[in-house]
């Protein structure tokens, strides 16, 4: 396999858990809510699948139950966000250090210690004969190609269903819906859920495809990364996928030139998914300085419905 | 049919319309109680204690034993209490600093990573500049200090004015970008060529450590502290520019119309806060570790949110829970001698946060009778 | 007589200690167009809401075709066949003007293109049965304010209203645009369908109304046939008393020139042309009025002379002296004071006090600080001062302004423009959302400041407010000035056709 080839499988395999945390990213901010957790609910995410499939040994129980907690977290923000109408940046960051704290304490009695196994491939024969194609497809795993499979689905969802319509509406207009006889909260405490047990599935799908032992911390920020790279893709999952395959590349990339013997030392290029993850930012911003950004509109303010003003 | 008689109430949307007939109660929303009333951070503390005791009590310990054993740890000796007020004294530096961002609504969760480059600017003095005397070696390690955390400010700072990047995740990935510096500066250039390989600047000399109160760790960074609170206690109070400050907290739209340039605000604000960051990691070096090393700070930019938070941007405030959160960190280092992780009190934080918020917005709710 | 369509009886609804609606009673007929007349804050809205499900009624019923009806929520309301057409638009700006239409609907989950083109047939079929026009497959945030009406008004048709209401309709639209609203009414109308105008406007009543039910402070007055009455016994009844408009005319002939504007070419936030060769002049001692529909470069126009925006080409000259660069500061200290459009938004503080919403624009001044450091004594006695003379009614000087009444925000905000004696004043829509009498105040301040040479340029579209005050009345359209005219030649029907950007020339053709 040459390079460029290697650095593709690389980027899927590290683009994978951005993608899922940056879909439940999407998720949260279409339905009008910043979900700061990311990093936190990856962390509980990672620490659930671990400590189950080790005691387990059961792939999908483990994964059923790191969907479970993110998702019983996910209810927390949304009970404080949605019924409270707390400060979502600041229920956000709780989220992240609750999480890290939470799951540093839990994963102390299996760190180190290895998974019993890896997330299964699907070995699809008939591709992998293919040149570079089967290379990548042919040795992908169950949890990448559902990702792929999400990205469409969600895209399908939002812009060709009545539910997406709903969506949409209630991140741009709550009011609006409101008064169209749509079920707000219903639609941002489901979303809500959904997206954090995405970012719990994002945190599995770095334990078992990624580093396949338990490291306190094991995220490096990456849940920061797909907080970003929700911006970067406009709210769009078809974009965010090759957002996160991208950010993959260049959080692979380090290592990779590495490999080939560079002199830069390792720690600057660790540093290029970070720097690149601000200078994307800044050029967006520069670039959509004078149009609407796509942001939807009602984006951290909580909805109340019979307001005197 | 239900009437009204608190000022601005609403009905609670989450409530459907059918359950006021079927329930004799309802929850009732008033948007003018700002003020929660003073024993809800008390409240949420005990609450979260109580959380992370069930999660204590599934591990298997009696979490009687580990908060006795945290207490004990960093208010039960007079060592514990030195200690305690050493890990106080950059949560309040960084508190501060947030606080002053947070006044505007910058958010800077960056204070990590500009303790960091603080820490390695003021070492930065020390290896360059080896031979000055006790005076000039600490001012000279304090400025560099400081401007290294503004400069780190100031990165997080010109992206949000200038490109309209959100500072918050700005600020987070410059604490990745600072730690990696930190640990090539540690295991590169500036190793300890007699550290036996450990990744470590060398040690400081006397006149490069900031004086200590007699032979405890406390030393004169509590200080700094103390005065810059007492700064910002004038400045906010009775300055312009604290006048300033307070009109954009409380209307941007109307501060702009007052001819307030609020970017150049945002611009000061962060570098304030970035420089106190900085002051905390020079101190943390001098006058703690006496050398660069890794880890230099368990966090402590992260839990100066929570003390600018629970303190409610109040420069009294700010010294007791910065007070409160050092005994935290010291706690969850002395539960370790039981084996528990230190992780424990990472995750106190993070409970006694999520009930600070909700109990800062669940007084507004009033349950009323449906007459 | 036939039975009324929607009756309401001993409807009461309370804000705090506001009673927005007191016991009123209310029937209107299906095939009639009803106008509920009233002045800003009457309660009109607020007894419309509760027909519309948005606000809960703490007493009283409502019969719907002569069956007592529950209506809870808007959904309830759209249910019973109820729709509103609010006076700021229930409209999703991202969506198309077809999707807002069928948001909500609970039909067919998968929406292919196939589902999205019979929609688009069915909409413009319908909306062209009703005269309405508008692009049904461009964002709403692309449509004029008419064409957003018009997809608001179909949206009430499209659920299967029969009963339909509308919030001040007019208010956003030209005269000729409200001319073909008032030509659709008449076509629902035919249809059967039950139509209740709220509006504050006596001439549009007169001429497009059946039946006018009038409110004044929360109470029902009286229903009247349209055609047995007029516009004095409306008014009358609508303020209690006999309208006199009192105007001060000036004592002195206007002063030199204070401001010149000359050919301002200012571009708005989304590159669009706000302002287009805009020149203007206001002297001394001079009230000049803005006439015009909103969106036509009124907020540009204010914000470039107060410093917030820059321009591209073009010169001011305030006092004889070029204005070189935007600066809010600048215009500050050269004496533009500024009342702005939104006063809670730009204009006040709300979480603060009285003494720091005071101090906005002086703050910096020596009278207020030295050194950096604020007068904390002297300020508080200073506001102290300025609240009592303006008359400003607040609990305490530290009471949050947002606890305050309209009208004594309003108050407290020209306490703080006039007492700085200005030298031109820019007040834009400054008795917006006002009462009579705190409206009658402010039109004073505006009238004494005159008298002692300031410029004042007013910016309303109220038009009725600008005949009443101004010196000259200019119209703007399109970016800029198209007509002018002095107060005693002013004509009302003639600047109506300004606004609507019909020139003279091309009047006299029609």
């Amino acid at each position: 396999m040459d390079f460029t080839t290697q650095l593709l499988i690389a980027a899927i395999s590290a683009g994978t858990p951005l993608l899922l945390a940056t879909l439940g990213g999407i998720l949260n901010e279409r339905a009008g809510i910043i979900q700061l957790g990311a990093e936190g609910l990856m962390l509980m995410g990672a620490v659930t699948t671990c400590i189950v499939y080790i005691r387990s040994e059961n792939l999908l129980l483990a994964l059923l139950a790191a969907i479970a907690v993110t998702a019983v977290l996910g209810l927390v923000h949304a009970f404080l966000c949605v019924t409270l109408r707390a400060n979502q940046t600041m229920s956000g960051l709780a989220m992240t250090l609750f999480g890290s704290g939470l799951s540093a304490y839990l994963g102390k009695s299996i760190s180190g210690i290895p998974l019993p196994g890896t997330s299964p491939k699907l070995d699809l024969g008939w591709v992998k004969g293919i040149p570079v194609v089967g290379d990548i497809f042919g040795r992908m795993d169950s949890l990448t190609w559902f990702s792929l499979l999400l990205v469409l689905v969600l895209h399908l969802l939002i812009h060709r269903t009545s539910w997406g319509l709903h969506l949409r509406a209630v991140g741009d207009s709550p009011a609006t819906a409101d008064v169209m006889g749509i079920r707000v909260q219903l639609i941002r405490y489901s979303c809500i859920t959904a997206g954090t047990a995405l970012m719990g599935l994002a945190g599995a799908d770095m334990v078992l495809a990624y580093a396949p032992t338990w490291n306190e911390g094991l995220t490096a920020g990456r849940g920061w990364i797909a907080v970003g790279l929700v911006i970067f893709a406009r709210w769009n999952p078809l974009r965010a996928l090759f957002c996160a395959y991208f950010f993959g590349a260049l959080d692979s990339l380090g290592f990779r030139i590495q490999l080939l013997g560079s002199v830069v030392p390792p720690y600057f290029l660790k540093m290029i998914p970070y720097v690149v993850t601000i200078l994307v930012l800044m050029y967006l911003g520069y670039r959509n300085r004078n149009k609407p950004s796509g942001t939807p509109e009602s984006l951290g303010t909580p909805y109340i419905r019979e307001q005197r003003f | 049919m239900s009437s009204k008689n608190a000022s601005d109430a609403v009905l609670l949307n989450s409530v459907p319309a059918k359950s006021a007939k079927r329930f004799p109660m309802r929850l009732e929303y008033d948007a003018s109680r700002t003020r929660s009333p003073w024993w809800s951070p008390i409240l949420s503390i005990i609450l979260a204690l109580l959380l992370c005791a069930v999660f204590i009590a599934a591990n298997g310990m009696s979490p009687v034993t580990v908060y006795d054993k945290m207490f004990r740890g960093a208010f039960g000796t007079a060592y514990g209490i030195t200690e305690t007020m050493v890990k106080a004294i950059p949560l309040l530096l960084c508190g501060l600093g947030i606080a002053v961002a947070y006044r505007i609504s910058v958010w800077n969760i960056g204070a990590e990573g500009q303790l960091t480059v603080g820490a390695m600017a003021a070492t930065a003095v020390t290896i360059y500049f080896p031979g000055l005397s006790s005076f000039w070696s600490i001012a000279l390690m304090l400025v560099f200090g400081t401007a290294a955390g503004a400069l780190w400010g100031l990165m997080t700072a010109i992206p949000r004015t200038h490109f309209g990047v959100n500072e918050l995740i700005t600020s987070l990935m410059l604490n990745y970008v600072a730690l990696l510096a930190l640990d090539y500066v540690v295991f590169g250039p500036w190793k300890d060529p007699k550290g036996f390989n450990f990744p470590g600047s060398p040690m400081f000399t006397a006149a490069q450590s900031l004086p200590v109160l007699g032979t405890t760790r406390l030393h004169i960074g509590l200080v700094f502290g103390l005065v810059a609170v007492a700064i910002y206690y004038l400045m906010i109070r009775f300055t312009r520019w604290g006048y300033e400050l307070r009109l954009i907290g409380a209307n941007p739209t109307a501060a702009r119309y007052a001819g307030i340039h609020i970017k150049k605000h945002i611009i000061i604000v962060m570098l304030i806060s970035g420089g106190l960051a900085g002051i905390a990691g020079m101190a943390e070096v001098s006058g703690v570790t006496h050398k660069l090393m890794q880890g230099i700070s368990p966090g402590y930019g992260y839990t100066a949110i929570i003390v600018a938070w629970l303190a409610k941007l109040n420069p009294l405030g700010l010294i007791v829970t910065s007070v409160l959160f050092g005994g935290l960190i010291v706690g969850g280092y002395s539960v370790q001698t039981i084996g528990l992780p230190s992780s424990i009190s990472e995750m106190l934080q993070g409970a006694i946060l999520f009930f600070l918020i909700a109990g800062e917005m669940i007084h507004r709710f009033r349950i009323r009778r449906n007459a | 007589m036939q039975d009324p369509s929607v009756e309401m009886r001993g409807i009461v609804k309370k804000f705090g200690s506001v009673t927005a609606s007191d016991q009123v009673d209310f029937s209107a007929n299906a095939g009639e167009i009803h106008a509920l007349l009233g002045e800003n804050g009457a309660g009109k809205s607020t007894v419309m809401s509760m027909l519309s499900g948005v606000y809960r009624a703490d007493e009283g019923e409502i019969l719907l075709h002569g069956q007592p009806a529950k209506i809870r929520s808007p959904k309830d309301a759209a249910v019973l066949g109820v729709g509103m057409v609010f006076q700021n638009f229930r409209l999703v700006q991202s969506l198309t003007a077809a999707e807002n239409i069928v948001l909500g609907e609970k039909s067919s989950f998968w929406r292919g293109s196939k589902w999205i083109k019979n929609k688009h047939r069915e909409i413009e079929a319908l909306a062209e049965q009703f005269g309405l026009k508008f692009p049904v497959d461009r964002p709403v945030w692309q449509l004029s304010v008419g064409e957003q009406q018009r997809v608001e008004i179909v949206k009430t048709l499209y659920r299967g209203a029969d009963i339909i209401i509308l919030d001040e309709p007019t208010s956003v639209l030209t005269p000729g645009e409200a001319e073909q609203l008032f030509a659709t009414l008449q076509v629902m109308k035919q249809a059967g369908k039950t139509v209740i105008m709220t509006t504050h406007k006596m001439k549009e009543v007169m001429a497009s109304s059946d039946r006018i039910s009038v409110m004044r402070k929360g109470k029902m007055i009286a229903t009247l046939a349209t055609a047995g009455t007029d516009e004095l016994e409306l008014a009358r009844l609508m303020v209690g008393r006999e309208v006199e408009i009192t105007r001060q005319e000036r004592e002195a002939a206007a002063g030199k020139p204070l401001l010149v504007v000359s050919n301002l070419e200012v571009t708005a936030d989304h590159g669009r042309k706000a302002l287009d060769g805009m020149s203007l002049q206001v002297c001394e001692g001079e009230i000049v009025g803005v006439a015009g529909v909103a969106g036509n470069g009124q907020k540009e126009l204010a914000e470039v002379l107060t410093g917030l925006r820059t321009w591209k080409n073009g010169d001011i000259i305030f006092e004889g002296e070029p204005v070189k660069s935007a600066s809010v500061r600048g215009a500050i200290d050269s004496g533009i004071s500024h009342v702005p459009e939104n006063r809670m938004k730009s204009g006040l503080a709300g979480r603060l006090g009285s003494v720091d919403n005071l101090l906005f624009k002086s703050y910096r001044s020596s009278d207020h600080s030295r050194f950096g450091f604020l007068k904390a004594a002297k300020n508080r006695s200073w506001s102290q001062e300025l609240v009592e003379r303006f008359n400003v009614k607040t609990p305490e000087l530290d009471t949050p302004v947002q606890q305050l009444s309209g009208g004594n925000q309003q108050k407290l905000l020209f306490a703080r423009e006039v007492s700085r004696q200005p030298k031109l004043m820019v007040a834009v829509h400054p008795t917006q959302g006002l009462d009579v009498g705190a409206a009658a105040g402010v039109h004073e301040l505006l009238m004494e400041l005159r008298s002692t040479g300031s410029g004042v340029l007013l910016i309303s579209e109220d038009l009725d407010e600008l005949l009443q005050l101004s010196d000259r009345i200019l119209v703007i359209y399109n970016g800029s000035i198209i007509g002018e005219s002095d107060h005693e030649h002013a004509d009302r029907e003639q600047i109506g056709l300004l606004m609507a950007g019909i020139r003279n020339k091309e009047a006299s053709a029609i």
